[in-house]
């Protein structure tokens, strides 16, 4: 064993020391805090989805109404010729 | 049907994640007053709600572990924690690490109490693992140079701890940029 083994090995000793007491809710407290940002997720995940079919179904509906595939209808009548 | 199947999954998230808080809960909770620097034996409310933190952090990921170790996952989102608010202990408060800056008791933690690696421990706090290394080494030192740091005041503790290392600019500057770390 080398002697930073032998100092490290003090420090560790050193942090051992008595436990402390670990509170008998703390368990529960931890649970109830993490359903609670589960819940947080969940409801964001949840807004988000919603917020993305609106956004689908209002481009339906505007492309449907709108047509913007189709040609607009030409302003210039054709020239005129052999008349 | 969904429903159900939610409920069952909850309630048996909630019966793991309870044993393994009976079972691992002492020690992350020693871990934790070791980086809170309060004394073990004694009133441990920051050491309890960081870990309660964690905790719920770690619980809420229960159902995506993937076969991760959930005490693995526990300590580094403690670590996290630590790292983002640990300007916050600095106060010395008479625990076995008080004598240190608190990115070198993190440092000391993750390394010697817990055992990870040092590659691990340098990615965990965003450092180069030269850097850990050297933390390392000098939170060492320190804590076996064995010159308690005076309760009060906290700076002036801070330089006295120093001076009996012969390291003026080194635990300002490490204590500062504590709270900056990821």
């Amino acid at each position: 064993m080398s002697a930073w083994d032998r100092k490290e090995d003090e420090v560790r000793r050193m942090m051992e020391g008595p436990h402390p007491l670990l509170p008998p809710d703390l368990a529960d407290r931890a649970a109830g805090r993490g359903r609670r940002i589960l819940r947080r997720h969940r409801a964001v995940r949840t807004v988000g989805w919603v917020l993305l079919f609106a956004a689908i179904l209002a481009f339906s509906v505007w492309a449907a109404i709108v047509e913007p595939w189709t040609a607009p209808p030409t302003n210039t009548t054709p020239p005129l010729e052999g008349w | 049907m969904v429903r159900e199947r939610r409920a069952a999954r909850e309630s048996r998230r909630a019966r793991e994640f309870e044993a393994f808080v009976a079972g691992a809960g002492g020690r992350l909770l020693h871990a934790a007053t070791l980086l809170t620097g309060e004394r073990p034996t004694r009133d441990t409310t920051a050491a309890q709600h960081l870990l309660t933190a964690a905790l719920a952090r770690t619980y809420a990921r229960w159902d995506r572990l993937r076969g991760e170790d959930p005490y693995d996952r526990t300590r580094m989102e403690l670590a996290a924690l630590f790292a983002r608010g640990g300007h916050h202990y600095r106060r010395p408060r008479g625990g076995t690490l008080d004598r240190l800056a608190p990115r070198e008791r993190l440092v000391l933690v993750l390394r010697l109490y817990e055992g990870v690696a040092e590659e691990q421990t340098a990615a965990a706090l965003g450092l180069p693992v030269e850097r850990v290394r050297a933390i390392c080494t000098r939170a060492v030192s320190v804590m076996r140079s064995g010159v308690p740091r005076q309760p009060s005041p906290p700076r002036r503790g801070d330089t006295a701890t120093d001076a009996t290392t012969g390291t003026p600019a080194g635990a300002p500057k490490a204590a500062g940029a504590a709270g900056t770390g990821p």
